[in-house]
């Protein structure tokens, strides 16, 4: 068992083995790299960071797609609309012959592109004027995780960029990122959307009699609580769609097995709280259990402390002996400052250690946490070192 | 009637907040509070993430209003996670009496579809479902005197509570067009009250103010800004001298070596740069005109006594 005081300034000693952050951004063969993780955690900076660094130090030439960036954080790096095109971030050391580009998704850009894609444009501008198509498309649950798989997909296939970071949606769990595509794949392959518009096509199999039995019923149900206008629309809908679900199918199974392949590198990105710390390890479950390429975790916000020698105890025992005497009343609250930092990094260490002794086989490496919320290139460059 | 009934005056409290602030402690601390004194509060989750049982340590809620917790005074907390395909199964049976007939719908995943296709209709059967328990009564008698829901964060919370907006897309009669005026005119009555939750960071705090005002441009009640987690400012001194930490040192007879006091002086200099920018945000918070409430940071994490603590906090504020 460690003293107290060991822990301070020891924060990167994890049990787990260290990250090599650089080996992976180095690596030609690592193409994509995917951060994930519960909301708030900071994982648009550490995307962004290791695009810079990427860039900066391998000379790679780097795409970050963000999908929610903090203002300032965007229009630091040349964003300042959601306009799904990458641009090339300005201030960054190019003598290494990298680039950095930045684009923020628009989801309902993203989605018009693929419905062009994959239909004649007459059928096109029928799916964009249904109304089922204009709410699914800005706010069907899971389409931004769906169409930040597909502009992934999109990226990589032009085999433009040596590395792709994505920074992926602040979704309500992790992992509907992983499951989003298919939700959206089983909605779109029809079965449920030809049962429910036209459910005499089901028929001949008696084990479906009920089930076809309630569709009408459900069917009618609908009619009357939606009104029938809704099931024409629907109709229309499928009736559009129709012609496009291979290709998206398609696609979508395609992207996916882009995430299993070896050259993409998933990154767990989790602060020192006990519920992203858990959604941490969610992740690393299903992404075990997927086969995906688990890279390591980055624990973002770690404290640090820097007078290392002192313990939280001493340094409140003196702190109160100082304030008995009635003297030295600075001192003694910079010794409660650095007694309260020292607790804090327990705690840290003891909610971060529930993951790595639970993946003592991933790779950890932390982050300090810094005195101000980073939104500038020099800042990303900052979390980059720290990362590396 | 306990004292907080003037100070909390609503009858369903949404609790919003950046994912990460605690909203689900909040809410579930407000719970507690208002049931003080012999009443009886229901808490809500409707995101399937079992956050309140988590926050209990108890099993898996199912779709039932059950007891979690009893207050001093005979007050009763009790807990529901609403699950929309249950809650559509319930509202069909209600008005349909579909019974099994929805039961086999389920299994072929109808209802996983309706529910998926239209947001907007899975979002005005879950606060559908926490209207019809904020005004139940049996026997003449409103069965909760409080319901305290753990809403979507920030980011989602005006297309949440804007239901009808987001069912008008779809259907422009029936039912459900009637239904979500129901729960539109609801949230947009005194009875209701919108709580943000924050931590004094620039990111939550950014996202508090865009979600005021968004709900406000929508005409729903925002209630109080609850910035979680605060800490005493430790350092009332403005400057931290090298020099004087050194004296300060010798005097309660620690180690005065420069690594020591180098390396307290760069603490307390990042603490003072922190404590400047929380005093900014604070300010910011007390600008936008909503009523501020802090709840103190727990180091022991929000277990069981936490939890009364922030209960206590919050109905005295």
């Amino acid at each position: 068992m460690r003293s107290p005081a060991d822990y301070s300034g020891l924060v990167a000693d994890l049990t787990a083995e260290r990250l090599d952050v650089d080996d992976l951004l180095a690596d030609p063969a690592t193409r994509i790299i995917v951060c994930c993780g519960a909301g708030g955690v900071g994982k648009t900076t550490t995307a962004a960071a290791l695009g810079l660094r990427a860039a900066e130090k391998h000379g790679r030439r780097t795409v970050v797609l963000t999908i929610d960036p903090a203002r300032r954080l965007a229009q630091s790096m040349g964003l300042s609309e959601l306009d799904n095109t990458p641009r090339q971030v300005k201030g960054i050391d190019g003598e290494s012959g990298g680039e950095l580009h930045a684009m923020m998704l628009d989801m309902k850009r993203t989605f018009d592109e693929v419905v062009q894609q994959h239909t004649t444009p007459q059928r096109a501008s029928e799916i964009f004027a249904n109304p089922f198509y204009q709410a699914m498309s800005s706010t069907f649950s899971g389409t931004q995780e769906y169409m930040a798989m597909e502009k992934l997909g999109q990226l990589r296939s032009t085999d433009e960029w040596d590395l792709i970071v994505v920074d992926t949606p602040p979704s309500r769990s992790a992992l509907d990122f992983l499951d989003a595509p298919a939700r959206l794949s089983r909605f779109l392959d029809g079965r449920m959307l030809r049962l429910l518009t036209s459910p005499a096509r089901t028929g001949g199999r008696s084990m479906f009699s009920l089930v076809t039995a309630s569709f009408g019923l459900f069917s009618r149900t609908v009619q009357k609580i939606l009104g029938a206008q809704l099931l024409t629309d629907l109709s229309g809908f499928v009736a559009a769609l129709d012609s496009m679900f291979g290709g998206f199918r398609h696609r979508a199974d395609e992207t996916y097995r882009i995430l299993q392949d070896p050259q993409t590198a998933f990154l767990l990105v989790a602060a020192p709280e006990r519920d992203a710390v858990r959604e941490a390890a969610y992740f690393a479950e299903r992404l075990v259990a997927e086969r995906m390429p688990l890279a390591g975790l980055v624990l973002n916000r770690m404290h640090r402390a820097e007078a290392d020698s002192l313990s939280a105890e001493r340094s409140e025992t003196a702190a109160a002996a100082l304030d008995a005497a009635g003297e030295q009343e600075m001192t003694a609250d910079a010794l409660r400052v650095h007694a309260s930092l020292v607790r804090q990094i327990r705690r840290e260490m003891t909610v971060a250690a529930t993951f790595t002794d639970a993946f003592p086989g991933v790779p950890a490496v932390s982050v300090t946490a810094q005195p101000a919320d980073v939104h500038d290139v020099d800042g990303l460059r900052t979390i980059g070192a720290l990362l590396a | 009637m306990g004292e907080h009934v003037n100070k909390w005056p609503a009858r369903l409290h949404v609790v919003t907040g950046k994912g990460g602030t605690g909203k689900t402690s909040v809410a579930a601390a407000l719970a507690l509070g208002l049931a003080a004194g012999g009443h009886r509060t229901l808490l809500v989750e409707v995101e399937g993430r079992q956050g309140i049982a988590q926050l209990f340590e108890t099993e898996q809620l199912p779709y039932k209003e059950l007891r979690i917790a009893t207050v001093a005074g005979g007050g009763e907390v009790r807990a529901l996670a609403v699950d929309p395909e249950e809650a559509l199964l319930e509202y069909l049976d209600l008005f349909y009496h579909l019974g099994a007939a929805g039961r086999a719908l389920r299994k072929v995943g109808a209802i996983d579809f309706a529910t998926t296709i239209a947001p907007g209709l899975r979002d005005v059967l879950l606060t559908g479902k926490v209207k019809e328990a904020t005004t139940r009564s049996h026997n003449g008698k409103r069965v909760y005197d409080a319901v305290v829901l753990d809403a979507p964060p920030t980011g989602r919370i005006g297309r949440f509570l804007n239901v009808t907006a987001e069912t008008a897309k779809l259907t422009k009669m029936g039912p459900i067009k009637t239904q979500s005026e129901g729960v539109a005119s609801l949230l947009r009555s005194p009875i209701t009250s919108v709580h943000v939750v924050t931590l004094l960071e620039e990111m939550p705090v950014q996202e508090t103010l865009d979600a005021i005002a968004e709900l406000t441009a929508l005409r729903i009640p925002v209630g109080r800004i609850i910035v979680n987690a605060a800490k005493p400012a430790l350092l009332t001194a403005g400057k931290v001298t090298k020099a004087e930490l050194k004296r300060g040192l010798a005097e309660a007879g620690l180690p005065t070596d420069p690594a020591t006091v180098a390396g307290l002086a760069t603490e307390a200099k990042d603490y003072l740069t922190r404590q400047g920018i929380e005093e900014s945000l604070r300010t910011e918070l007390g600008e936008s005109g909503n009523q501020v409430i802090e709840l103190p940071f727990l180091p022991q994490g929000v277990d069981q006594a936490g939890l009364d603590e922030l209960a206590a906090a919050l109905v005295k504020a």
